[in-house]
């Protein structure tokens, strides 16, 4: 159990200065280390803790307690939130200072207009690993697509989308 | 999903005497207990509406940086937040209330999986859950990449991201510092 533990505080630490762009743009590293290289559960058993990451209330870096409780119970849940959230918290702590210094610094915004297309690049990376996983047959490429739709066309409250998808599933409409 | 001043015991203030450790505490609890499908929106509604910690510029600056900066955006609110009213004890107060909720909500979700998840009506409910919410990431992924059209260069940056990380499945750590400051060169060299 300390053995995984300490796995988990190493993985997730690093993948914290690496979350350029929020917890989003790590699923597919999250993914590779989760399921690749630990091996400590399935793809399609990831994207559900990633879905009910989703559908839970707080910050969507959740979807790491979600991993560390399945790999590790409740203090993999501890061990994963907190080493997903020291390491950016530290170097916050110590750059806000000097970014509000920097503000009209030429490199700062060079390093923030390049660092936006790597961000975008990694979210479409993220949608891509996702959805290969979730997409087991055709009801759910609609389903996927059609959750998309709403998200992006209508002002439905995310929530409302994801618990709609769930009854239907539910009650033997999808899959 | 409109919900009004006193409802959840706040009041508004008016005034900004800067926020103590416990308000901090207390404050971002709300927001983590709130927040369901984003939080942003309601860490918005705290510090700019009903608090007044900082005015909508102050917010969009700070939020510019936590956006920039690696780690959950929010987070990383907390702590610029935190630190800048209260220093490192601000800080850890306002993370910690953040996070103290959703981490039990969600030990709770995850013993309920773990229970329920050969339930056939559960496990298929599930399957629908994650293709919805693979959607939800479709839809950000979009959002995200509109801005870039017309800009051969940013595109052709996102696009070797993406098969780095989705295609080849290069190590985060490796092809991310490669990527991110050749993007950074060559638009700065040959866009700006």
């Amino acid at each position: 159990m300390s053995g995984s533990l300490l796995d988990l505080a190493i993985v997730f630490g690093q993948m914290s200065l690496l979350a350029f762009g929020g917890a989003n743009s790590v699923i597919p590293e999250m993914q590779r280390q989760v399921v690749d290289v630990h091996q400590w559960m399935s793809a399609h058993e990831f994207a559900a803790m990633y879905a009910l990451a989703q559908a839970a209330p707080g910050p969507n870096m959740m979807v790491v307690g979600l991993v560390g409780y399945r790999v590790a119970g409740a203090w993999g849940a501890v061990v994963t939130t907190t080493a997903v959230a020291v390491p950016s918290s530290v170097l916050t702590l110590c750059v806000a200072g000097a970014w509000y210094r920097f503000k009209d610094a030429a490199w700062r915004k060079a390093l923030q207009a390049g660092l936006l297309p790597v961000t975008a690049g990694l979210i479409m990376a993220s949608a891509a690993v996702v959805v290969r996983s979730t997409t087991l047959g055709w009801t759910e490429a609609l389903v996927t697509g059609l959750a998309a739709a709403l998200f992006l066309r209508t002002k439905l409250h995310p929530l409302l989308i994801l618990a709609g998808a769930a009854a239907a599933g539910a009650v033997g409409l999808v899959g | 999903m409109e919900r009004r001043g006193g409802v959840m015991g706040w009041e508004m203030s008016g005034e900004r005497a800067p926020p103590s450790v416990f308000d901090l505490f207390a404050g971002f609890f709300m927001v983590g207990i709130c927040g369901f499908g984003g939080v942003l929106p309601w860490a918005r509604r705290l510090i700019v509406e009903q608090r007044k910690w900082l005015t909508a510029p102050e917010f969009s600056e700070m939020l510019g940086l936590c956006q920039f900066l690696p780690g959950g955006n929010i987070m990383n609110v907390t702590i610029a937040l935190g630190s800048r009213f209260q220093g490192v004890a601000g800080a850890v107060a306002a993370l910690v209330g953040l996070m103290a909720a959703p981490v039990a909500i969600v030990i709770g979700l995850g013993a309920l999986y773990q229970e329920y998840s050969e339930v056939p009506a559960v496990r298929r409910g599930f399957v629908a859950l994650a293709a919805a919410a693979a959607g939800f990431l479709v839809a950000s992924a979009w959002k995200i990449a509109l801005p870039l059209r017309g800009r051969k260069l940013a595109i052709l940056a996102a696009v070797c991201t993406f098969v780095a990380i989705a295609v080849l499945r290069l190590p985060l750590a490796v092809a991310m510092p490669v990527l991110a400051l050749a993007s950074t060169l060559v638009l700065w060299r040959f866009e700006a």
